[in-house]
């Protein structure tokens, strides 16, 4: 397959399923600037051994269809093309693919869970997941990345006519872990997709959702929540691709650092095409530096080639903690590690109220409150 | 019995010295006015007596009931029983009312209150103060009208319950409903027990509800001049003009 270059956005100008399109990165590329290259273990440049193990289990709801399938399954790798070297890697070295899919009018009793369990990070691996969720149905599907790895995949959402697909990706690596992961949501007519990504773990986590639609009247929430500490790279590439008309997306992200070298990046690019009139986004990004030696990087781009837009804005700002929140609530005689945690937590609030399971709340909460113990 | 002792305090913001001596006694019991022009260092006797970092104590001395308020962190401060009710109160983004407060209970009185209980004081606080229930599940002060942050200011006063309150001007900016209800709260509390009051305004207004044992006029960063409630009554007729021209003088 050849190059594809979509002319009327100056971001993410080529797409390709085959890794030898893209040259390898040399770090001076825009996409690859914040990224240290040396810390992925091969992944960009061809060099990773692909003799690792990430061991891919589904807890899937009873109406849920889950099929393991080879990399010639004709529904791989259509609502989505690789637009980096890493995502192509993946593409072209996965064997065998995940296949979930919620039928037609099927409405799922539980969520589904997917776990993928890393078996060490001594050599590489790489995957492919889609869901696939059929006209007016709907489901939660939870992401649940554990133990060590050096992986790199590709996961498609293919959301259809009035469907709804709720997804939780979570981050939860060994200090050691290296991940490159492209998330894509294909939205159809009037279907709604929310995002819940947190990332907690790992030496270098890269994780890159997008959505794309195909028909008026998609809706996209992308929400983030991320904790980086000493030495960890976190990074998360998001880009809203509005091609028809009357969609909406929202994309929040949240993230606190803490420890020397911690670094987080954000860069949230938003594209509001020609013919995407009546179009609704909104994208933001706050970070909470708590230590010295802490950097966040966050870069939000709003391109729009129409003026015909309900509305469209974008936010980022990066601060410390605030002095005078801390004096308010120690003035009232709490101690400060208590008004710390108070504040940091109500920094959260808001997105960890979009996780409307129970259980992961709980667990997404004790595992901010473990990082804040540390 | 407490008392609150600032001896010969001098505090400065960077390396602007903005209060230059001031002595002043409160003991439980008694309510304190302190009145002056703006700028001549009311508030920032409160907040430095409360330990904000932006304040440096160049010298003096600030002692409840004997023990060194100086050495002593903000929250540590408060514990031993200093309340500061703030002039801007700050949005505290994601922290509920409820929370805060229950925070603030446990670590004032050293143990949690029980979630009963604590619902109950918090209702009976609320409704003698007119605050809308539904406040307790909002973010602190966030979106809170001028009038609606005072209240919540005096609510945590009454839950509080501390030795010593300082109340900076926390009549600024209230209607004469508003105004009335937080003298009603601070008056409860000052018949709650054994407790004192330092209570910062520019205005006379709220010492109608709200009536001062002693008046102290500040100006250019200390103490000018002392007496009784007669001293609120000439301020009122006569402003501040003179001490004002006093304290450029000196």
């Amino acid at each position: 397959m050849g190059l594809e270059t979509k002319p009327l956005s100056t971001l993410h100008e080529k797409a390709s399923y085959d890794v030898a399109d893209f040259p390898v990165p040399t770090g001076r590329e825009e996409e690859w600037r914040f990224t240290p290259l040396a810390r992925l273990k091969g992944l960009h440049d061809g060099t990773a051994a692909v003799t690792g193990g990430v061991v891919v289990d589904v807890e899937a709801a009873p109406e849920v269809r889950v099929e393991t399938v080879a990399r010639d399954d004709a529904r791989l790798g259509r609502t989505y093309t690789p637009a980096d070297r890493v995502s192509a890697q993946a593409y072209s070295s996965f064997e065998k693919a995940t296949v979930v899919t919620v039928p037609r009018m099927t409405a799922a009793s539980r969520p589904t869970v997917i776990t993928l369990r890393g078996s060490g990070a001594g050599a590489a691996a790489y995957g492919h997941i889609l869901v696939s969720v059929e006209p007016m149905a709907e489901a939660v599907l939870v992401l649940d990345h554990r133990g060590s790895a050096v992986y790199a995949d590709n996961v498609e959402f293919d959301v259809a006519e009035g469907a709804t697909l709720k997804v939780v990706s979570l981050q939860d690596w060994d200090d050691d872990a290296v991940h490159v992961s492209h998330h894509h949501a294909r939205l159809g007519k009037d279907a709604t997709f929310r995002s819940f990504v947190v990332t907690l773990g790992g030496d270098l986590v890269r994780l890159s959702p997008s959505v794309s639609y195909t028909a008026p009247g998609g809706d996209a929430d992308l929400t983030g929540l991320y904790f980086v500490d000493a030495g960890q790279h976190l990074e998360h590439r998001l880009l809203v691709d509005h091609s028809v008309p009357n969609c909406r997306s929202n994309v929040t992200y949240k993230g606190a650092l803490q420890g020397d070298a911690a670094h987080a990046v954000w860069i949230g690019d938003v594209i509001i095409r020609a013919e995407a009139e009546g179009t609704d986004t909104y994208e933001l990004n706050r970070n909470l530096i708590l230590t010295d030696g802490a950097r966040a990087d966050s870069v939000p781009n709003l391109e729009i080639l129409t003026g015909e837009v309900a509305g469209a804005g974008h936010a980022s700002a990066s601060g410390r903690l605030d002095d005078e929140h801390i004096f308010y609530l120690q003035a009232r005689g709490i101690p400060f590690d208590e008004a710390r945690r108070l504040v940091i937590h109500g920094f959260f609030a808001q997105l960890l109220e979009k996780i409307q399971l129970p259980e992961l709340r709980e667990r997404v909460l004790s595992a901010v409150e473990a990082e804040l113990a540390r | 019995m407490s008392t609150l002792e600032i001896r010969d305090l001098h505090v400065a913001v960077g390396d602007k010295e903005i209060l230059r001596g001031v002595d002043l006694t409160v003991r439980s019991g008694e309510t304190h006015a302190i009145m002056g022009p703006n700028g001549s260092g009311k508030s920032t006797l409160a907040y430095a007596v409360a330990g904000h970092p932006k304040y440096t104590v160049t010298s003096g001395t600030v002692l409840l009931d004997g023990e060194d308020l100086l050495d002593m962190a903000v929250d540590e401060r408060a514990r031993a029983g200093l309340f500061l009710a703030m002039q801007y109160p700050v949005e505290v983004p994601g922290v509920s009312v409820s929370n805060f407060l229950r925070s603030a209970i446990t670590a004032v009185r050293g143990e949690a209150p029980k979630l009963r209980e604590f619902a109950k004081e918090l209702k009976s606080g609320m409704d003698a103060l007119s605050i809308d229930p539904a406040f307790a599940q909002r973010n602190t002060n966030e979106g809170f009208s001028g009038g609606e942050k005072k209240r919540h200011e005096i609510l945590q006063l009454e839950l509080l319950k501390p030795k010593i309150a300082v109340l900076d001007e926390t009549d600024s900016g209230l209607d004469v409903d508003a105004l009335r209800v937080v003298s009603e709260g601070v008056n409860r509390f000052r018949a709650s027990g054994d407790t004192g009051v330092l209570l910062i305004t520019h205005y006379t207004r709220i010492l109608r509800y709200v009536k001062p044992d002693f008046v102290h006029v500040f100006a250019g960063g200390r103490v000018v001049e002392e007496g009784g409630p007669e001293l609120a009554d000439k301020l009122e007729a006569e402003g501040y003009e003179a001490y004002t021209s006093k304290a450029a003088s000196a």
